[in-house]
């Protein structure tokens, strides 16, 4: 069982969001036979993350279910399982192995409904551990999930607290449609507060993480993390940031971003995915195709992942991704331009 | 192989008293013969009416016509329940109506019509028919295997009888996907029969140049499961065969690698010059028939009287000249609705 502890200030129940997807997808399984979790060392090993932990031995092999290394057969199980009735939940050990799986999710997943003219739903959830800053080098640290926000049938979050790991995985497992959560890999032992009942966040609802005057800062994952970091030293410079956690990058909540950036009037991107081709780019255009184009006091700016391979050198890792530093010099000359 | 006498004399001569039929035959009652023969005839003529519908321009995009594998189609899926599941190929017309799709609604689909079976959004290679079992044919070659692995994992784990039959190709055999799946399907015994319709050609790699092995079967051995090969042509003993892996599957003992050895009398797609084969190899292909085979053995047999067999052909016929009208009249999609099913709820 999650290990509790209680905050003394506030009385509130904290759980590591590692503990969080775990509860949540135990009491998905609890509440509905329909749903099982399956994917490699997910079993007796509690999953390559400490992820799935007890759940083998409180539900069984047949429905917490270890897999051959088999990422492409696993994804169109998932597949096959949803069309005929049942809530799979696959885990894809580390989000970079899903490149192996791309046909499954990207072919069939995601067309499926809209081929047989709206009469399949596939309501599968895949769970997929990605980003960088583990040392893992470059297959084992990417952030991929802007492939898959392209694809039209696929719903994509990015969870960056505890509360919302376990709160948009079971609305994820309640979606009639294809769901990937790309979880970060830095996040499962960071700790917050998050509600024993079974409770659902809205997919497709962005979240205000902080409330500010002077500039719209808009990520998603740990990067909302490093946004809220930059942001108190920030403060003290007397900049005050408004902090965009998206939560769901398709689709995407561009009213809750064109809110804010009307307010603020500067608009900083910040993602852990490479820079170019990105979604900092696709959330810059529709700004700029908007009538809130016009409410910007200084040119958009993103920060994304270098156009590089992630490296396994430390230095050059974390040079590879926006970290709390970038994030803060970004902003400070975010705050000395004006748009012409 | 054998192959029936086609010769009429002496098919005449051995009227007088029939040779003792074969197992696979005698094992199948005449409605069932009937009812296999009209379905054997129904996608002939579902696939010709396509293929003229494409050279008078009335349709658009391409197609994979399934001349000349009849008896795969509807001899492996003689068995399956109402119930049962099947997912097919890019060259699947065949399985659809095989698994009872009505020829009328799969053409208005092939049409792009809003009463085809997918609104017109799926066409020929796409077509699912789920009141049937059928989860839809499949554009990817070996795209349907691994969701069998699923269904059968589904058919599991709700405790079901059913049965999941995926088709797939001689060329769906060296991707990645079939290893994947017939492995998955073999550890877990999933009620899964893998049907491999073997015609020879991936597009135009003879099977021979793209695998070291026979048959696509002898793989079974390395998922520790039952592999066999049969000749694809002869509806009996495919339809034989696959009761054997059907049986099986739904008795809980796991998958079947089922291979029909078969041919496809017309191209690839609509692009194909023939420039792999030669006339000849077509031609000696053509002898063997499905339908033609059947029919001689029948009358041969004295099963069914050669004027009956004549009724049934004219009566699918009739059906898909009839379901060529329903898909000519029916109406388009209206873009309006272009993005209404990407997503579900």
């Amino acid at each position: 069982m999650p290990a509790e502890v209680i905050t003394q200030e506030a009385g509130v129940r904290q759980l590591s969001y590692a503990e969080a997807i775990r509860e949540g997808l135990g009491q998905a399984m609890e509440a509905d036979p329909r749903v099982f979790l399956f994917g490699e060392d997910v079993g007796v090993y509690g999953g390559a993350f400490g992820v799935s932990g007890d759940l083998l031995r409180r539900f069984g092999p047949e429905r917490v279910i270890d897999t051959p290394i088999s990422e492409l057969g696993l994804a169109g199980a998932a597949v096959g399982a949803a069309l005929t009735g049942m809530r799979p939940v696959l885990e894809i050990q580390f989000s970079d192995f899903v490149t192996l799986a791309m046909e499954q999710i990207v072919n069939q997943a995601a067309k499926i409904r809209f081929m047989f003219g709206g009469k399949a739903s596939v309501p599968m959830v895949v769970r997929l551990p990605g980003g960088s800053g583990t040392g893992a080098a470059a297959q084992h640290s990417q952030s991929l999930e802007a492939w898959f926000a392209h694809v039209p049938g696929l719903k994509v979050l990015q969870p960056s607290t505890p509360h919302d790991a376990k709160g948009l995985l079971l609305a994820a497992i309640d979606d009639p449609n294809p769901v990937l959560i790309f979880e970060h890999k830095l996040l499962y032992k960071t700790k917050g507060p998050v509600p024993a009942e079974a409770y659902r966040e809205p997919i497709g609802k962005a979240v205000v993480r902080r409330s500010g005057r002077d500039i719209t800062i808009v990520g998603a994952s740990i990067m909302t993390l490093r946004a809220a970091a930059a942001a108190e030293k920030l403060a003290g410079e007397g900049i005050d940031t408004e902090i965009i956690d998206l939560r769901s990058l398709r689709p995407i909540d561009f009213a809750t971003i064109a809110q804010s950036v009307r307010k603020t009037g500067r608009l900083l991107i910040v993602y852990e995915g490479v820079k170019t081709m990105g979604i900092g780019a696709e959330i810059a255009a529709m700004i700029a195709e908007s009538d809130v184009f016009g409410a910007l006091v200084a040119p958009i700016a993103r920060l994304g992942g270098a156009d590089s391979p992630i490296p396994y050198n430390p230095a050059l890792e974390k040079a590879s991704v926006p970290q709390e530093d970038d994030i803060l010099a970004a902003a400070r000359r975010l705050m000395h331009k004006r748009k012409r | 192989m054998q192959i029936p006498a086609a010769d009429s004399a002496t098919a005449a001569a051995v009227r007088e008293k029939p040779a003792p039929q074969r197992g696979e035959l005698s094992a199948l009652d005449d409605a069932t013969l009937r009812a296999a023969l009209r379905r054997m005839h129904l996608i002939r003529k579902f696939e010709e009416v396509a293929e003229q519908s494409y050279m008078r321009g009335l349709v658009h995009g391409t197609m994979h016509l399934s001349i000349g594998q009849e008896a795969s189609a509807v001899g492996s899926t003689l068995h399956l329940r109402p119930d049962d599941y099947i997912l097919s190929t890019h060259r699947g017309h065949g399985h659809c109506i095989a698994k009872g799709a009505d020829p009328a609604r799969m053409l208005a689909e092939f049409f792009g019509k809003e009463t085809g079976y997918c609104r017109g959004r799926g066409g020929s290679m796409h077509i699912a028919d789920l009141t049937t079992g059928n989860l839809g044919a499949n554009g990817i070659v070996a795209g349907g295997l691994p969701i069998a692995v699923g269904v059968g994992m589904s058919i599991k784990a709700q405790k079901q009888s059913r049965v999941c039959m995926v088709f797939f190709g001689d060329g769906a055999a060296n991707e990645g996907a079939f290893h994947e799946s017939l492995n998955m399907a073999a550890i877990w015994k999933l009620p899964v029969v893998f049907l491999c319709e073997n015609n020879k050609y991936g597009m135009s790699m003879d099977i021979a140049n793209a695998m070291a092995v026979a048959n696509v079967a002898d793989r079974a051995s390395a998922y520790g499961t039952r592999g066999i090969t049969v000749d694809g042509n002869d509806l009996p003993a495919v339809a034989a065969a696959a009761k054997i892996a059907i049986d099986q599957a739904r008795q809980g003992d796991g998958p079947t690698l089922l291979e029909c050895k078969t041919y496809r009398l017309r191209g690839h797609s609509k692009s194909d010059r023939n420039l792999y084969r030669t006339k000849d190899e077509i031609e000696a292909w053509r002898q063997r028939d499905p339908i033609r085979r059947l029919q001689d053995e029948l009358v041969a047999q004295q099963r069914i009287e050669a004027r009956e067999l004549a009724a049934i052909e004219q009566g699918a016929q009739h059906e898909i000249e009839e379901a060529l009208e329903f898909a000519k009249s029916s109406a388009d999609p209206d873009p309006a609705q272009l993005t209404r099913d990407v997503y579900a709820g």
